[in-house]
């Protein structure tokens, strides 16, 4: 089993912003070493000869007409943001003073 | 560190410079999803889950954002891949939502293409061409406010608000090829280069190109080596250069600071800049070492983008005329030399000349106005001439008023900046204001009568032939009638009423 760390999960929920439990961490380790895991066994098989594939369907040009539809209202949009203010989003201090 | 002049620069160093521009299309919705682009939204309300990225929402591609790319692509002589997909540029950072921005990476919808730029000189001008590396496909980001801290910017704000109306919205990046060899005139080059592509983008009809609300920015790549090196600097990227002018400036005080730094032995940090409008300076913004680690990837939840053959002809084939050959056609048609063309595409102003001379407005005149008058204007307001808010109807009107004599060029240029002051159309102002010229004989010749009994000594000159006495009377003249009156017509009216010749 792939060898991730409690603090290199740590560090990745923080970076994904998802606040996680003791409990969670221990779940979603063993799930995401699996994935892990999964994904060395394929690049095991990869050669040259492989081309690369980034979509499972074999279609192109898939459009949408530029006809505007329903937007979120506001107080929708603001719903689920941990903080706001103004009707924004309030996200916490990106840079420290130089 | 020692200040060294732009002349003193170039007899050591020479520039190479790359050129970033981004433009916002103008399709009716964003990108990858159905919100409106509208401008000046309250915030957060052109948005939904998609733009927001949230769980299980899936982007579909716009289908008019594909066409518009291509038909940039296509008029700036550019390949069109036959294959491309859009890919995801990771990064933190709260102007987008998703935490990656859907762009492109190494397969670009347009690359390999050109545009041939006129940039002024001491004979005239002369044409460079302006390689185009790339034209690719992404989405706009939210737009941050940074709130408390010492400054009022990012460094060391307390917090900052994100409003996502922007995030989606189709930008086009258009990347230029190394451009070198171009020495003391590369400030010029970047900003003929920079009007040029403006000029081609609005010819399109794609974007609105307003340099003032973002709908056309530049980040300019500057480097210096010294002369005849073959190896390259290193580069420096300037963001936040919002008007052709800006883009000259900064480039020219860029080239200043590093040549400086050059000279007294140190190395120029490679890093992004931040262009200062009010002293045309740059400073040092996000150092780019520590960044720069997108891990690109083909963005799953989008199809490849494959255009037909035939699509591509059928939009080449409908491109409206190239700027470059609207300007051949526009000076031989104005009957101008080229050092007068040069001066109407310099001003930015050749589209609303041409807008002018439509609405039946002479070439001359037209000419005259707008890289008169209104570039005086436009120069005092800080803006560009297509944002003052006169129309060429208007200024054709303002003209057709000084031909039927209703206006002289004194009362239009009161015209004109009530116009711009939003005080009407020209005709309303002319009579709300009463500032039509005094045509009338009656009304002139009761003023030249009370100016006469007013100065009988000077009437007594003028009436012993000394004509240049009468000046005194025609001032006063032209004073009662609040310049309305055509002082040629007083002069004349003057001598039949003192039964004086001249």
């Amino acid at each position: 089993m792939s060898n991730l760390s409690r603090a290199e999960l740590e560090n990745l929920a923080k970076l994904a912003r998802i606040n996680l439990t003791d409990e969670e961490l221990t779940i979603f380790g063993s799930q995401l070493g699996l994935i892990l895991d999964s994904v060395a066994k394929v690049q095991e098989v990869v050669n040259d000869s492989i081309v690369p594939m980034s979509h499972a369907l074999p279609m192109t040009n898939v459009f949408r007409p530029d006809v505007v539809g329903q937007s979120l209202s506001n107080s929708e949009a603001l719903a689920a943001a941990p903080s706001t203010q103004d009707h924004r989003f309030k996200v916490p201090r990106i840079l420290d003073e130089e | 560190m020692t200040n060294l002049s732009f002349d003193d620069a170039l007899t050591r160093f020479e520039p190479t410079l790359g050129l970033e521009v981004h433009v916002e299309l103008n399709t009716a919705t964003k990108v990858f999803c159905a919100c409106p682009t509208s401008f000046g939204s309250e915030p957060n309300t052109n948005v939904c889950p998609v733009c927001l990225g949230l769980p299980g929402s899936l982007p579909t591609l716009n289908e008019k954002a594909v066409e518009s790319i291509i038909r940039i692509g296509l008029a700036l002589n550019c390949q069109i891949a036959p294959w491309s997909r859009m890919a995801r540029k990771n990064y933190f950072y709260p102007d987008m939502p998703k935490d990656f921005q859907i762009s492109q990476y190494d397969e670009p919808i347009c690359f390999d293409g050109y545009l041939d730029v006129l940039v002024p000189d001491q004979d005239g001008s002369t044409t460079v061409r302006i390689g185009i590396e790339r034209v690719h496909l992404e989405e706009d980001t939210g737009k941050l406010t940074h709130a408390g801290g010492s400054t009022g910017r990012i460094h060391g704000a307390d917090y900052s608000l994100v409003d996502y109306n922007r995030a989606g919205i189709p930008l086009v990046e258009i990347v230029t090829k190394v451009i070198d060899g171009t020495k003391h005139a590369a400030p010029l080059v970047a900003k003929a280069y920079v009007s040029a592509l403006r000029d081609l983008v609005r010819n399109l009809g794609v974007s609105d190109v307003r340099m003032e609300e973002g709908s056309l920015r530049c980040d300019a790549n500057l480097s210096l080596k010294p002369i005849g090196s073959e190896t390259l600097g290193t580069r420096t990227e300037t963001k936040n250069v919002n008007s052709l002018r800006s883009v000259e400036r900064a480039v020219r005080s860029e080239m200043v600071r590093q040549a400086a730094v050059l000279d007294s032995g140190q190395k120029v940090r490679q890093e992004t800049r931040h262009f200062q409008e009010s002293d045309g300076s740059t400073s040092p913004g996000r150092s780019k070492e520590q960044a720069e680690e997108y891990r690109y990837f083909p963005e799953p939840d989008l199809l490849p983008i494959a255009p037909d053959a035939a699509w591509v002809a059928k939009l080449k084939s409908e491109l409206p005329e190239a700027p470059a050959a609207k300007r051949e056609r526009l000076q031989a048609a104005w009957g101008i030399s080229d050092f007068e063309m040069i001066s109407v595409i310099n001003s930015g102003g050749i589209d609303l000349v041409e807008k002018t001379i439509a609405a039946g407005c002479d070439q001359a005149a037209a000419r005259k106005w707008w890289m008169g008058e209104l570039s005086r204007i436009a120069n005092e307001l800080d803006q560009e001439l297509e944002s003052l808010s006169i129309s060429p109807k208007q200024v054709a009107e303002v003209e057709s008023l000084i031909q039927s004599g209703t206006l002289n060029d004194k009362l239009a240029r009161v015209v004109i900046a009530a116009v711009i002051n939003g005080e009407g159309s020209p005709a309303e102002i002319v009579a709300n204001q009463n500032l039509a010229v005094v045509s009338d004989d009656t009304a002139l010749l009761a003023a030249i009568d009370v100016a006469i009994t007013q100065s009988p000594d000077v009437v007594a000159k003028i009436k012993e032939g000394k004509l240049q006495a009468a000046g005194a009377v025609i001032g006063a003249v032209m004073k009662a009638t609040k310049g309305q009156a055509d002082a040629a017509k007083v002069r004349q009216l003057l001598f039949e009423r003192l039964g004086v010749s001249e």
